[in-house]
């Protein structure tokens, strides 16, 4: 009946989104006066911390083969079977997005993803997600008994707790996974796009890919990850990783820092959720400054510099 | 390690020798308001407003079209298009054949959600040897098609791919993973999802135009029991209240608001 939660391990840490993950799990618990049982696959980490967050149980599965959606849902699903969960939390990352539409499906439980909110009970188990990009929200029956719930990043805050957690660190059998695993290529120290709390992003405002750097500083100083239009990966001046909108990736950080970049609605699709937005543009009637909290107009290239030097003078 | 194991070897070699002939592709399109639509609710904010929206291919699908097409045209076989929804779609789907499929199945149930959906698709998908969706669908965002027909029909599902190539029995892909991207390799069936970057769109010519309309558009009854979830009802998100615009002679001004008026760095 407990409340499983997934976390994710990354750099030999847990990840932001995992406090996340499972502070969400234990209000959910405490709703349903039931237990949290944290697990992680991989090496590393210190189980224990996730008592901190709220987690009664913590199982760190040590498995040596690559993540591969086939066989980590079939693990996982073990491990919820194990349990006797009948609802798990994941975090609507890559990784979870690839894990929990497998899991659910071996589970017989009702999926919902880019979940924003705790549920509501009353009668019905009911959660808000977004939609339309970002366009919208919708609220959502859960009608299987059992559930998978994949929950957006920054969409809750971490919470502490004063217990403490019981850790199990075990082995399982790796299935074998029909797909190998011939490369990973990350991109290390960098802060991603997904789950970065502050984006600086650029349009075609900035003119060529030989500024980026501007907008590279001014992330570097605030410790933000970095992002662009469509037009922008389009024209190869930035990877496509970095591309946000309707038909880019949503994000949700707490600050979105947009310079030269109009504001088409495909683009505020992907960006809206943003708790403040900021744009920067040098045409006054720019869409972008209807969706914006704060707005300079005027020349990137006169504005950026000064931004980059105020913040350096907080830092 | 994987090559040097010698059945695997025998595999790959027969599979040099034997590459699927006539490969079969199945596509799967959804059908979605239109990029530049405004997204409104009707009747107590249960119902989606359709009212003058334009329905589109959805843009990843279009890519998992192309990239089949272009699969199937390199090593022969065919792309078969598959759409859970009303009639209303048809349109939609002639426009997936327009582009170069061979045929399409239109389910015929009003698709509720991506566990609905997949469940119908599953019952006609295990004759193919590769199965495509896109990332997401631009509507509802749901993202999980492919991960639930890789589990109902226990084949892999690589999700947001940026390549797929196919050599000897071998499909490869590219995809985006948390802060990177990673390649991974597949014999034998499996379920991809398209993601940007994966190819430029094929856009149908007048010859593609008139050659979909006599091309075969088959309808069959839904078999799913569905009853996963259920949309109650939608809500906008709260409008802004306005732009404080900050002097550009006095841009340093905005790091010090959002330190100590919004509180956010
Ligand atoms: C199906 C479809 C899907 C789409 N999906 C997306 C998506 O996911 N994401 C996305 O971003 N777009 C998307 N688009 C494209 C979108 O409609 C816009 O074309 C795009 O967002 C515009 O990018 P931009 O603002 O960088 O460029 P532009 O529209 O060219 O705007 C550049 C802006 O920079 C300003 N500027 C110029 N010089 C300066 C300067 N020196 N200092 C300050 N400001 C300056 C200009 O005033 C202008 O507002 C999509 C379009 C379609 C049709
Ligand atoms: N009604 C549908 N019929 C067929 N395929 C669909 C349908 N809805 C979604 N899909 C496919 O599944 C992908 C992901 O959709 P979703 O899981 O709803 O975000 C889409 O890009 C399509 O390829």
């Amino acid at each position: 009946m407990s409340v499983l939660v997934f976390v994710e391990i990354g750099d030999g840490a847990f990840k932001k989104t995992a406090f996340e993950a499972v502070s969400y799990s234990r209000k959910l618990a405490d709703m349903l006066g039931t237990q949290v049982v944290a697990v992680a696959i991989g090496k590393g980490v210190d189980g224990l911390e996730l008592g901190k967050y709220g987690a009664q149980k913590v199982r760190i599965l040590s498995c040596s083969s690559s993540f591969t959606a086939d066989a980590h849902s079939i693990m996982l699903h073990n491990m919820v079977h194990e349990s006797g969960a009948s609802i798990v939390v994941i975090s609507n990352t890559y990784t979870g997005k690839s894990l929990a539409p497998r899991l659910a499906q071996l589970m017989d439980a009702s999926l919902a993803s880019n979940v924003v909110s705790l549920p509501t009970l009353n009668g019905e188990f009911t959660v808000k997600r977004a939609v339309f990009s970002g366009k919208a929200f919708a609220y959502v029956h859960l009608h299987k008994d059992k559930k998978v719930i994949a929950i957006t990043p920054n969409s809750f805050d971490i919470k502490h707790h004063e217990g403490i957690a019981t850790l199990e660190e075990f082995t399982m059998t790796t299935p074998i996974s029909k797909t190998t695993i011939d490369s990973v290529n990350k991109v290390s120290g960098k802060i991603v796009l997904t789950e970065a709390e502050v984006v600086v992003s650029g349009g075609r405002g900035l003119k060529g890919p030989e500024n980026w750097h501007l907008i590279e500083e001014l992330a570097a100083v605030l410790g933000a990850a970095t992002a662009c239009s469509k037009p922008v990966s389009d024209m190869g001046w930035r990877p496509h990783s970095e591309h946000v909108g309707q038909t880019g990736i949503t994000i949700k950080p707490n600050l979105y820092i947009a310079v030269g970049i109009s504001g088409a609605i495909q683009h505020l699709a992907g960006v809206s959720a943003s708790k403040v937005i900021v744009a920067i543009n040098k045409d006054p009637e720019a869409p972008f400054f209807k969706a914006a909290d704060y707005g300079i107009v005027g020349d990137a290239f006169e504005i950026l510099p000064q931004l980059i030097e105020a913040t350096k003078k907080y830092a | 390690m994987f090559l040097s194991n010698k059945p695997v070897k025998k595999f790959l070699f027969l599979c040099q020798l034997y590459p699927i002939a006539g490969m079969k592709i199945l596509v799967c399109i959804s059908v979605v308001p239109d990029t530049t639509s405004k997204i409104t609710f009707v009747e107590n904010n249960t119902q989606f407003n359709s009212a003058g929206v334009q329905y589109i291919l959805n843009p990843y699908d279009e890519l998992a079209i192309t990239r089949g097409l272009e699969i199937a045209e390199a090593n022969g076989g065919s792309v078969s298009i598959v759409h859970v929804g009303l009639v209303e779609s048809e349109p939609v789907i002639r426009k997936a054949l327009s582009m170069g499929a061979d045929e399409a199945i239109r389910i015929d149930a009003l698709a509720s959600d991506s566990q609905h959906v997949a469940e119908e698709i599953a019952k006609i998908a295990s004759d193919y040897d590769l199965i495509l969706t896109g990332r997401e669908s631009i509507d509802y965002n749901g993202g999980a098609v492919c991960g639930i027909l890789g589990a109902l029909l226990d084949i892999p599902s690589i999700n947001v791919v940026t390549r797929i190539d196919y050599a000897a029995g071998i499909f490869t892909f590219d995809r985006d993973i948390d802060g990177g991207r990673e390649t991974i390799r597949c014999e034998g069936k499996c379920v991809a999802s398209a993601q940007k970057d994966l190819c430029e769109p094929r856009i149908p010519t007048m010859r593609g135009i008139m050659a979909a309309r006599s091309k075969p558009l088959q309808i069959i009854a839904p078999q799913g029991k569905g009853n996963f979830a259920t949309y109650s009802n939608f809500e906008l998100p709260p409008s802004k209240t306005g732009v404080k615009l900050i002097p550009a002679n006095e841009a340093g001004k905005l790091i010090d608001l959002l330190k100590n008026e919004a509180k956010i760095i």
